[in-house]
């Protein structure tokens, strides 16, 4: 019997999780090449489904636009490679409930013939900052951190509040994940050369560039290039290796010691925070030309043989990248995409690479903690909470599903970590129920919504028939008393009209 | 490929309820074996009896419940309750005297409130409340500890096992003649007799602090304590609310008085404080949750002892300031709520001059 592995971090829990990086970052990003077919889904990002523009048979070229943003979020979707659109259909994806989703599928010709750009190619300090931005959304840039929010709008938000900070976030805080630890090994000056482009939108001269004490590669390169480019509007800043210092609204209390407000953005406390792979994207893109099309993935686990980072194209089916880490070991059981603690497990490999997938994890089944027993109210659940939240507490109202004391006690400030469900020795799955319980608040909010919609209708029927009513009481009494007022003579005179009417009728 | 599918997060708990019960065991085992040594073997018989008793009302109430038996005893609650109890009886105690008391700690206070965790008094120290208030004369009988020149009466293995399956000494032995006021007792009547401290103190049961032996179990008991701290099994604030809660009002008394006021390391030392701090008041599932809610309530617990020790017709008040405070929980959980991450609740946090107001 020992005692919690997990440590607790200095800053509002959090815990220090065994790393496992350094398996996947032994040697260098390898690409991954032209596969045979391409799956792109018309949903990689939050917002509405794009909606597609190339029709089954037509032959697309790499960096064609495929499929155009509807609605007021969304992003674009590019070819990945050239070929020919054989289908657009349901195909499984990674989400967490599983199932399908529409998907635009390729077939490549294996030349990756890329599509021949006419414009010339501008300075993006001459462009002004919206049309920087309209040029952010045609690339379909969006964060590459995992949460795939469309950069151009997230950009257009942020610039109606007073914003002073940028973030880039290197922090990277889940196990197994390196992508973007080799990607700033490897590209530290597209990525620098991102955040000033993103400086320049934004018309800020604040950078942080914050990275996480386990990647000293990282910030030495990092490091070098900034002496080279000689920015000062750049810092680099190094944080403790914290799980979840890397979450978005973490990131910004770590860096700034600012509380980003319940149900707000970072931008609410003028920060704005972008992954350091979208930052490499927007230079791909704004000085290369080249959308957003391809990503790089970490594929590790002991369920792998040779965990690698793979730079792939967005729709590479997740089979042909396991197949250049060396392919499965035996202990293969599990197939996560994302970290451990946030991921999502998937049944199968069929599924493409999407813009949001950070890592292929593989691996063996997790050991089953035994029984989940009663909550002894330990309390070491709240020592790890990001949020400061009592999942002890939380537990006990989600049990007796009291949406008021739910709220009270912040249950939909949780961010999800899974933190409270490691250190749990009653083994309760404490996360997977607060999913649940925030589905079942949402559900009575509707339902609220819904009745108090109901009654402004019926309130509204019951005021107009009550209207009509007095109405046709107020019109009727108005002929009485127009009939008094003329008198009885009057009346006769009329009907004696009538009858005269009558008579020449006949 | 198929693979298998379950929720996140993908990394298994590191820690279980039973091996968190059999540490707080483990730190018992050293203050188990002192008792042993100054008190003779009855603590190893209260402790099989209690054990047995304990282990039996929780089969039997799963069973009652329609749970699995198992699943209730491999969490080794019960055995923790057992030894708390085994702690807290004299070490000659008639064995119906500690199977009462650990039934009602299991049956009543802890399944008839719906089992492990739900359960809102301490179950060892409202079983041992049962006792100590139906059954007096038997909570009575400490030896003198085994030391140097106190007048310690042996008894065997055999005839302290004689004693606790049927009440009876061997021939030519009394009560009277084997039974020793325990040092808060002492302290306790001396000072109603209108005695000084000092002249209390003069007694030979007495020690450096509290009374010989006694304080030496404290030594152990605060000893494996210290190790639950380190492994973080346990939390500092009930402790230290315990320690600030009962020292400060007893070094305030002492300064004022020194002649009619018992010392803070008496207090300290004396009785089952230590016990209480580290290994009672601990309880996780009867205590406050939030650590500002623990503080407060180990605060209160320590204020309670003192004022039942001062003025309060028992000598220790330990059981009582525990049960006490479990009923006040609800509300300090209520009071002592801490600041969520991103809400306004009065506190400023965001940066000045933000238009969060």
């Amino acid at each position: 019997m020992s005692a919690p592995t997990y440590d607790l971090g200095t800053l509002h829990g959090g815990l220090r999780l065994p790393g496992h990086k350094s398996e996947s970052t032994r040697q260098p990003i390898l690409d991954v090449p032209v596969p045979g077919q391409l799956v792109l889904p018309i949903t990689q990002h939050v917002g509405d489904p794009a909606q597609p523009v190339v029709g089954i048979g037509e032959r697309v070229l790499k960096g064609q636009l495929i499929a155009e943003p509807d609605g007021t979020l969304g992003a674009p979707v590019h070819a990945s490679s050239s070929g020919t659109v054989i289908a657009i259909e349901p195909w499984p994806v990674t989400r967490r409930n599983g199932g399908t989703a529409p998907c635009i599928v390729i077939e490549c010709d294996g030349k990756d013939e890329a599509v021949h750009n006419t414009e010339p190619p501008v300075d993006f300090r001459t462009m002004a900052p919206p049309d920087l931005l309209r040029k952010f959304l045609q690339g379909g840039i969006v964060g590459l951190g995992g949460a795939v929010f469309p950069t151009a709008q997230k950009l257009m938000q942020a610039r109606t509040c007073e914003i002073d900070h940028l973030l880039l976030n290197g922090v990277e805080c889940e196990s197994y994940i390196s992508c973007d630890d080799m990607l700033m090994r490897e590209r530290a000056g597209e990525v620098i050369s991102g955040a000033q482009i993103l400086m320049h939108a934004l018309q800020i001269d604040v950078c942080f560039l914050v990275v996480e004490s386990d990647k000293p590669e990282a910030i030495r390169r990092l490091g070098d290039v900034l002496g080279e480019v000689n920015d000062d509007r750049i810092a680099l800043k190094q944080v403790p290796t914290i799980y979840p210092s890397g979450g978005e609204d973490q990131l910004v209390q770590l860096v700034t010691n600012r509380e980003v407000p319940s149900g707000g953005l970072p931008s609410d406390v003028g920060c704005l925070v972008q992954n350091v792979g979208t930052a490499a994207a927007i230079h791909d893109w704004i000085i290369n030309n080249q959308p957003l099309i391809s990503r790089v993935t970490t594929v590790t686990g002991d369920g792998v043989v040779s965990p690698v980072n793979v730079r792939a194209r967005i729709g590479t089916p997740i089979a042909d990248i396991i197949e250049l880490a060396g392919g499965y070991t035996e202990r293969a059981q599990q197939l996560i995409i994302g970290g451990p603690m946030t991921g999502k497990s998937v049944t199968t490999d069929n599924v493409p690479l999407v813009k949001a997938t950070n890592c292929i994890l593989v691996s063996s089944e997790t050991p089953s903690p035994g029984p989940e027993l009663p909550c002894i109210r330990c309390g070491d659940c709240a020592s790890v909470c990001p949020v400061q939240l009592l999942p002890q507490q939380l537990f006990w109202y989600a049990c007796a599903d009291d949406e008021k004391k739910m709220r009270e006690f912040g249950l939909m400030d949780c961010i999800e970590c899974g933190c409270c469900d490691l250190v749990c020795p009653s083994h309760i799955p404490l996360t997977a129920d607060f999913r649940v319980a925030k589905g079942r608040i949402r559900e009575l909010a509707d339902e609220k919504a819904r009745a108090a919609r109901a009654r402004l209708r019926f309130e509204a029927r019951n005021d107009r028939l009550e209207r009509e009513k007095t109405d046709r009481e107020s019109e009727l009494a108005e002929q009485k008393a127009s009939a008094k007022k003329a008198g009885p003579s009057a009346i006769a005179e009329i009907l004696k009209r009538q009858q005269e009417k009558k008579e020449v009728d006949d | 490929m198929e693979f298998k599918r379950r929720e996140a997060p993908f990394l298994a708990p590191q820690v279980s309820v039973s091996s968190l019960m059999l540490q707080v065991l483990a730190a018992m085992v050293p203050a188990a074996m002192a008792h042993v040594w100054y008190f003779g073997p009855g603590f190893i018989f209260n402790l099989l009896v209690a054990a047995l008793f304990a282990a039996a009302g929780e089969a039997l109430m799963l069973s009652l419940r329609s749970r699995k038996p198992e699943s209730g005893l491999t969490d080794y609650s019960a055995l923790v309750t057992a030894a708390l109890l085994a702690f807290a009886l004299p070490s000659l105690t008639p064995w119906w005297v500690t199977a009462t008391g650990a039934l009602f700690a299991v049956v009543v206070a802890k399944h008839l409130y719906g089992g492990l965790g739900f359960n809102i008094f301490n179950p060892a120290m409202a079983g041992y409340v049962v006792v100590l208030v139906a059954f007096p004369m038997h909570l009575n009988l400490w030896v003198a500890p085994s030391m140097g020149d106190l007048d310690y009466q042996h008894l065997s293995i055999l005839q302290t096992l004689a004693f606790t399956l049927t009440g009876s000494l061997p021939e030519g032995m009394t009560v009277d003649a084997i039974s020793r006021a325990t040092p808060l007792d002492v302290m306790k009547s001396g000072l109603n007799n209108a005695r000084t401290v000092t002249e209390i103190r003069a007694i030979p049961i007495m020690g450096d602090f509290g009374g010989r032996g006694w304080e030496w179990i404290g030594n152990f008991l605060a000893f494996g304590g210290l190790w639950l701290l380190i492994k973080k099994i346990i939390r500092w604030q009930i402790p230290v609310g315990v320690f600030i809660g009962l020292l400060l009002p007893a070094t305030i008394m002492y300064m004022l008085d020194q002649g009619s006021h018992a010392s803070p390391g008496f207090h300290l030392f004396g009785g089952a404080t230590i016990l209480c701090a580290f290994f009672i008041a601990t309880d996780p599932v009867t205590a406050a949750t939030s650590p500002k809610g623990r503080f407060v309530y180990g605060l209160g617990i320590g204020l309670l002892i003192y004022c039942i020790r001062r003025w309060g017709s028992y000598a220790d008040g330990v059981a009582f300031a525990v049960l006490l405070m479990n009923m006040a929980v609800p509300a300090i959980d209520y009071l002592t709520r801490p600041h969520i991450v991103g809400h306004n609740d009065g506190v400023n946090r965001s940066r000045s001059g933000g238009n969060d107001a």
